[in-house]
């Protein structure tokens, strides 16, 4: 079996060198949510508008998807002549050449995509994908047992308050929890959060001549707290969860206090789904040291391959499913409450949207804030706020991931997991040969 | 016939089953001794050993094989032990015997990751699954599972899925059993163990051993469990060969480590089927 496995890679080379498209025909690779399933539904506006070409579409699970474009995009396989990547593959393939710059007409404005969004996208000043829909991190609270107890969270509350707050509204006998957090071992999972404590601790992942810097001070102190947080606060079972699991959690009411990824937002105020709707409030994420990076920044976007041979179609379909005209046909569509967010300003002027969405101002608020090419304390040599976008990262954020949670699971100590963190990163670069 | 003949006539079908076997093989030893990082296009050539040394120095690399081990052994003495007490409890005729064999064979066809959600999210979850309610009603803490035993409780859904396999084989071959022989043990006076030592035992040992070399064939590639509930963790407490390649070659991306990782899964196979082999051999020339 592991031989399959392995061997199927070097034989989808050879599979995959057969054109796949006809001409006028854009075979796009997404990723199966709400928003990106709503972008298929309105392609035929797309076609009807661009008559000759037809678009196909491959819609994947996020781990598929993302190993699909990978290996397609580095073995020049050519399946896609659009593909959906993520903020942390997009500076990395354009600096290896492997995505085609973008640019676009006046109607486009690209100016109205937010600039954190196109700095996250672009490298070395050249845009690489456009964004299609985009997200921060925040904080998301029982405004109703906070004021029970007494309190008040303020934006960018101290990681101190929030335990104050945590002790106060935690009461495991009515099954609420003071605070719920991410987990689950993996580098967009439980990473994606504790990187963002981290940051506001002070931490960072790399130091400016690449070695790991995992064993800072900072992070034993943001990794401690997190663990005793979650430990003397958090629901049972924190190891395993993740977004989906603590959104089944807060929604049954189980959350005092949640920071996670701003879309969650429109979940949890949604009567249809929550049972809390009406009593959730939000912040923006904690600091301990700094606000720099407290709050994570991500974005589906869609990119076209270098080399396929329908770019000019291809860039056409991103620049349609970018556009401001886009976002108002799902607005006009679907309602204004279920446009995708995050990614142009005049998204967040529109009237019609502010009356629609109840969290838009903190969301954008977060977005803003969020600086992927200055994201920690002290310099750093990466970008990304959440993740180091080089290559190496995913498999690094991997296996550090396993060890936060290790360390959660009180397994290991704090120190030995991030004794461990440091030693597997430090082989990892150097095998990669940074240093 | 003409045995050069019949040798002509074999032929296509040997240098397929060759092709199948050898194209795959040659294609992942060359992979592990050259330097192939998906991201580096540009950094190729001829490296050795490096890819195999890189690939068990990872920390994570004994816990791994010890784990592979352990998965397999702990499945298959469950899967076995229980699939003949299950079997051989059904094999007298009662009433409903047909639904309840088809009920006790069904896990099988249940695709492993749907049965890992469901264990994952409906049995072992600790704030929603039935067992944190049973634990509950007791006055119980729940068990976290997946974070406390996270091997164990991949056993657990594993042995779940592959006992109806067990039971399946044995429940057929109890069938060809001599009834004769049974009716004159038991005139003699033997007893139920005394029959399943001397009578039963010995008639399944085919059979037992076939269980075996099938299922440790399948467990030494067990991932789809793994994936979906635990990650390989925490730490590296259920990560086990099949996950580290995976790791190596879809989340690092490189192909030459990953395919080291593979012909290492191979010699451990080999070791694994060779001492099984040999645990069972006697019975296999019964």
């Amino acid at each position: 079996m592991n031989l399959l496995r392995n061997t199927a890679l070097g034989l989808s080379l050879c599979v995959a060198a057969a054109p796949m498209a006809f001409a006028g025909e854009l075979t796009i690779a997404t990723v199966n949510n709400g928003h990106m399933i709503e972008m298929q539904k309105l392609t035929p506006a797309f076609e009807a508008a661009n008559p000759g070409i037809t678009v196909n579409w491959v819609t994947l699970d996020e781990g598929t998807l993302r190993s699909r474009v990978t290996t397609d995009i580095t073995t020049k396989g050519g399946q896609f002549d659009v593909m959906t990547i993520g903020m942390y593959e997009a500076p990395i393939w354009g600096a290896r050449g492997w995505l085609e710059e973008l640019t676009f007409d006046a109607a486009y404005d690209v100016d109205d995509i937010l600039p954190a969004m196109r700095g996250g996208l672009s490298h070395e000043g050249k845009l690489y994908a456009a964004p299609f829909y985009g997200e921060s991190s925040m904080l998301m609270y029982r405004k109703d047992l906070v004021d029970a107890a007494g309190m008040t969270i303020e934006d960018n509350p101290t990681w101190d308050h929030i335990r104050d707050v945590a002790a106060a509204i935690t009461d495991k006998d009515a099954g609420v929890y003071g605070i719920c957090l991410r987990g689950k071992p993996g580098w967009g999972d439980n990473m994606a959060f504790i990187t963002t404590m981290a940051n506001s601790y002070g931490a960072q992942w790399f130091n400016p001549d690449w070695t790991p810097a995992l064993d800072s001070d900072a992070w034993k102190a943001a990794v401690t707290d997190y663990k005793s947080l979650l430990d003397n606060y958090g629901p049972p079972g924190s190891e395993g969860n993740s977004f989906n699991e603590i959104l089944a959690l807060v929604n049954e009411g189980k959350c005092g206090m949640w920071i996670d990824a701003t879309i969650a937002a429109s979940f949890v105020t949604d009567p249809g789904q929550s049972k809390v709707d009406d009593k959730m409030a939000f912040a923006q994420s904690p600091q301990k040291a700094t606000t720099k990076g407290s709050n994570w920044l991500w974005a589906w976007s869609l990119a076209v391959p270098a080399g396929t041979k329908q770019s000019d179609d291809a860039k056409k379909f991103v620049a349609w499913a970018t556009s401001k005209e886009y976002i108002e046909l799902v607005g006009e569509t679907n309602g204004w409450g279920n446009v995708p967010t995050g990614t142009r300003q005049s998204t967040y002027d529109n009237k019609l949207f502010q009356d629609a969405a109840t969290f838009d101002e903190a969301e954008l608020k977060a977005i803003l804030s969020a600086n992927p090419e200055d994201s920690t304390l002290n310099p750093s040599p990466y970008v990304g706020v959440q993740f180091a976008a080089i290559p190496e990262f995913q498999a690094i954020g991997a296996a550090v991931g396993q060890q936060m949670t290790d360390a959660l699971a009180g397994n290991i100590s704090v120190e030995e997991a991030l004794a461990n963190s440091q030693q597997i990163a430090d082989r990892e670069m150097k095998k990669a040969g940074y240093y | 016939m003409n045995p050069a003949l019949v040798r002509w006539l074999q032929a296509p079908s040997i240098i397929l089953l060759l092709l199948w076997m050898i194209v795959p093989l040659s294609m992942t030893v060359y992979f592990s001794t050259i330097r192939y990082n998906l991201f580096y296009p540009e950094r190729t050539g001829f490296i050795g050993l490096s890819n195999y040394e890189f690939f068990w120095t990872d920390a994570a690399f004994m816990p791994a094989l010890l784990n592979t081990l352990i998965l397999v052994g702990s499945v298959l003495i469950v899967t076995i032990v229980l699939g003949l007490a299950i079997a051989i409890l059904i094999d007298r005729p009662f009433r409903g015997r047909g639904i309840a064999r088809v009920m006790l064979i069904s896990p099988f066809f249940i695709m492993p990751t749907v049965s890992a959600l469901v264990w994952k999210n409906m049995l072992m979850d600790p704030n929603n699954g039935l067992f944190a309610a049973f634990s509950n009603a007791l006055g119980f803490q729940p068990i976290e599972w997946l974070s406390q035993m996270p091997l164990f409780s991949i056993i657990i859904m594993v042995s779940w899925q592959w006992t109806p396999f067990a039971i399946l084989i044995f429940m057929t071959s109890l069938q060809s059993q001599d009834q004769e022989q049974k009716e004159a043990a038991t005139l003699d006076g033997a007893g139920f163990w005394s029959q399943f030592w001397n009578l039963t035992l010995p008639h399944l040992a085919r059979p037992i051993s076939i269980v075996l070399l099938i299922q440790m064939i399948f467990h030494l590639a067990i991932f789809a469990e793994i994936y979906v509930t635990t990650s390989g963790g925490p730490g590296y407490s259920s990560t086990n060969l099949t996950y580290l390649i995976y790791i190596q070659s879809q989340q690092a991306f490189d192909v030459g480590v990953a395919s080291a990782g593979g012909v290492f899964a191979i010699i451990l196979a080999n070791i694994v089927a060779l001492f099984l082999i040999r645990a069972v051999g006697k019975t296999l020339t019964v």
